[in-house]
């Protein structure tokens, strides 16, 4: 019954805040899941390592004294002298792998190293792996920029190289690379592959060479590892599965959400924010739709008046507004979502600023149906509400006093 | 003879801006077919008395029986179905809804209703209309017509659902002669040949010369029943 005009203000302001809904949601939403894309690209669902214990109660002092009962106390005690590796790992392998949550399992042994440099020494570290298991927990085959994952199995000492490590030592393909260890000892590597997954502290530092060459450049033995990643049926597992195995075999079991608490708490913040900002918005049309319909119902009083000495009851004229309101609410919403849909879809082809440190090539959008319901949903709800107050005022108006002028 | 309207005891006061006993112990009733005016002075009470019979106004004391039903005490969704199918109401100022045509304004009360099918009230809307020689102004929106048309599309308005008895309150009270003498007709020719009751407030003198009898208001009572 409003005139065209406001009707049609009312339309634009649900189609605005719906579109912009729509806009946010899906950027920040597509920058979650890049977020959580790149974070996966370099966290196992779970990682199973043998943690530095920082349990000193009990001490070689305890020894050395027991005979003797005095009170001693130590400051500031040390770690003795142990091997970080994971005893039984093969046993534990052998174990996990009846799990049926668990796809995959990756045994590697990761050491500190020096890379030389000329007269420079570059630090980082090197994991090594069987490659074959550790490509199918990170995808590493899509990561790689020259070479391939199985270049590692071909060669005799191959080690693939983070981007920007290469970068920094000079290196290309076909280069060796010698490498020393903590413990002085040292070894060269013949370049065969160079990987970028995105995060530069990884792509700067870490290297990948066969578990063979590792455990030969530390002096240990072929059952020597220290570390295990593991790849599960569905991540979502991966918190609960994590405190089984640290409980099962008592080493220090990380899910990828533990680890990645801060990341996962910024697309906690990101969400938020969307659904304040979109719900704000939606708000704001509903006062909006809110206005019109009360300034029609005052110019309409009239019209009310009539079709209720016509016999309408005031459901009747609860239902005409209500509709009306559910009118603008619905074609609102379809035109904010087919905005909203056309916005995001620009966003997704505007180039990203080039970066060496983020591997995006345009801005990151995902198109989500549930979004676009969610979107209909709020934008029939909001005018729905909205009109409610009005149109029950309306049919509570007093025929006789408009009749009577 | 049966009583088309009958009302007893009837008293309202309103209350703002001060006490004031507008309709005091009305009675009287008004058999089927019968075509009454009311007159009276401006302010004597006749528009409030018609608010009342027409079940817009359910504030007051007494009984009101149209068609021996009693509408006092029913509720206002019923009254609001009862005035839907039995009472035909025609305003001063025509009172048509603005942005809908001559037609679709004939056709809502009868949509409300919800007996017949839509082309069929559709036809029986333009049947009404060519009674009432207003066929050629179906589709005109209903702002666009005179004021003597669209009197007349209010009547057929009133007659849709075939109601047992008209309401009007100074229906030719902003016509000039000739729409009046064409309205007076409309009405006579209606109590006369269809059998409707007709109650229609007027201060035209001349209309209330024709009819069967007229009720007469002063100081909210009626003081006399011209027979
Ligand atoms: N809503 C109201 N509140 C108070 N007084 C009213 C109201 N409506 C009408 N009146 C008074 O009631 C009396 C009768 O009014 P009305 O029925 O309109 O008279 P008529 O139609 O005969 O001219 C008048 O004195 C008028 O001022
Ligand atoms: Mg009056």
């Amino acid at each position: 019954m409003a005139n065209k005009k406001q009707t049609l203000v009312a339309m634009l302001g649900v189609t605005f805040g719906i579109a912009m809904f729509i806009l946010m949601i899906s950027f920040m939403v597509g920058v979650n899941q890049f977020m959580e894309d790149t974070m996966l690209s370099s966290t196992p669902d779970i990682h199973i390592y043998n943690d530095i214990k920082t349990d000193y109660s009990v001490s070689v002092a305890g020894d050395y004294f027991k005979n003797n009962p005095a009170l001693v106390v130590v400051r500031h005690p040390k770690p003795k002298q142990v091997n970080l590796n994971i005893k039984n790992a093969q046993g534990i392998i052998a174990d996990m792998h009846k799990d049926p949550d668990i796809v995959h399992i990756s045994p590697f042994l990761s050491t500190q190293v020096f890379y030389n440099y000329g007269p420079v020494q570059i630090n980082g570290y090197i994991n090594g792996v069987n490659i074959a298991e550790e490509s199918k927990i990170f995808d590493l085959a899509s990561k790689m920029t020259v070479g391939k994952p199985e270049d590692l199995l071909s060669a005799d000492k191959g080690i693939i190289m983070g981007r920007g490590l290469a970068n920094k030592l000079d290196l290309g393909v076909g280069d060796m690379v010698t490498l020393t260890t903590p413990q002085g000892t040292s070894m060269s590597f013949r370049v065969v592959g160079l990987f970028a997954i995105g995060i530069g502290t990884i792509d700067d530092t870490r290297s990948y060479v066969n578990l063979a060459n590792v455990q030969q450049l530390l002096g240990k033995d072929r059952s020597y590892i220290t570390d295990i990643n593991i790849k599960l049926t569905n991540n979502k597992l991966a918190r609960d599965k994590a405190a089984e195995l640290l409980k099962k075999y008592n080493y220090k079991s990380d899910d990828w959400e533990t680890a990645n608490s801060s990341v996962l708490a910024g697309n906690i913040v990101r969400d938020v924010l969307t659904y304040v900002v979109s719900i704000t918005l939606l708000v704001v049309a509903g006062f909006g739709i809110y206005n019109i319909m009360n300034m029609t119902i005052q110019n309409k009083m009239k019209d009310i008046a009539i079709l209720k000495a016509q016999g309408f009851a005031g459901g009747d004229i609860v239902k005409i507004f209500l509709g009306q309101a559910l009118f603008i609410g619905f074609f609102g919403a379809i035109m904010g979502e087919m905005l909203g849909f056309v916005l995001a879809y620009s966003l997704s082809r505007v180039p990203f600023p080039h970066n060496d440190f983020i591997a995006l090539k345009f801005f990151p959008v995902a198109f989500n149906p549930a979004h676009y319901i969610f979107g209909l949903v709020f934008g029939v709800i909001t005018p729905f509400i909205a009109g409610l107050m009005p149109s029950m005022k309306a049919s509570r108006i007093d025929p006789v006093a408009i009749l009577r002028g | 003879m049966d009583a088309a309207l009958k009302v007893e005891n009837l008293n309202k006061y309103f209350h703002e801006p001060e006490d004031f006993h507008v309709l005091q112990d009305i009675s009287f009733s008004v058999g089927k077919g019968e075509f009454v005016p009311i007159i009276g002075k401006s302010g004597s009470g006749k528009s409030t008395l018609l608010y009342l019979l027409s079940t817009l106004d359910t504030d007051y004391t007494g009984e009101i029986r149209i068609n021996n039903d009693l509408v006092t005490g029913k509720s206002q969704n019923d009254l609001a179905r009862f005035r839907n199918r039995n009472i035909g109401f025609v305003f001063q100022f025509h009172f048509l809804l603005p942005e809908f045509t001559a037609l679709e304004n004939v056709m809502l009360p009868a949509l409300k209703l919800g007996r017949l099918s839509q082309e069929e009230i559709r036809q029986k809307a333009l049947d009404i209309l060519k009674q009432l020689q207003m066929e050629a102004f179906a589709q005109k929106l209903s702002s666009k017509l005179s004021g003597g048309q669209q009197q007349r599309v209010a009547i057929a308005r009133a007659l849709i659902n075939d109601p047992a008895i008209i309401m009007a309150d100074e229906p030719t009270g902003n016509l000039d002669s000739v729409n009046t003498g064409l309205v007076f007709d409309i009405f006579k020719d209606l109590s006369h040949h269809k059998g409707i009751t007709i109650l229609t407030v007027t201060h035209d003198l001349d209309f209330a010369k024709g009819a069967d009898r007229v009720i007469e208001m002063i100081d909210g009572k009626i003081s006399a029943e011209h027979a």
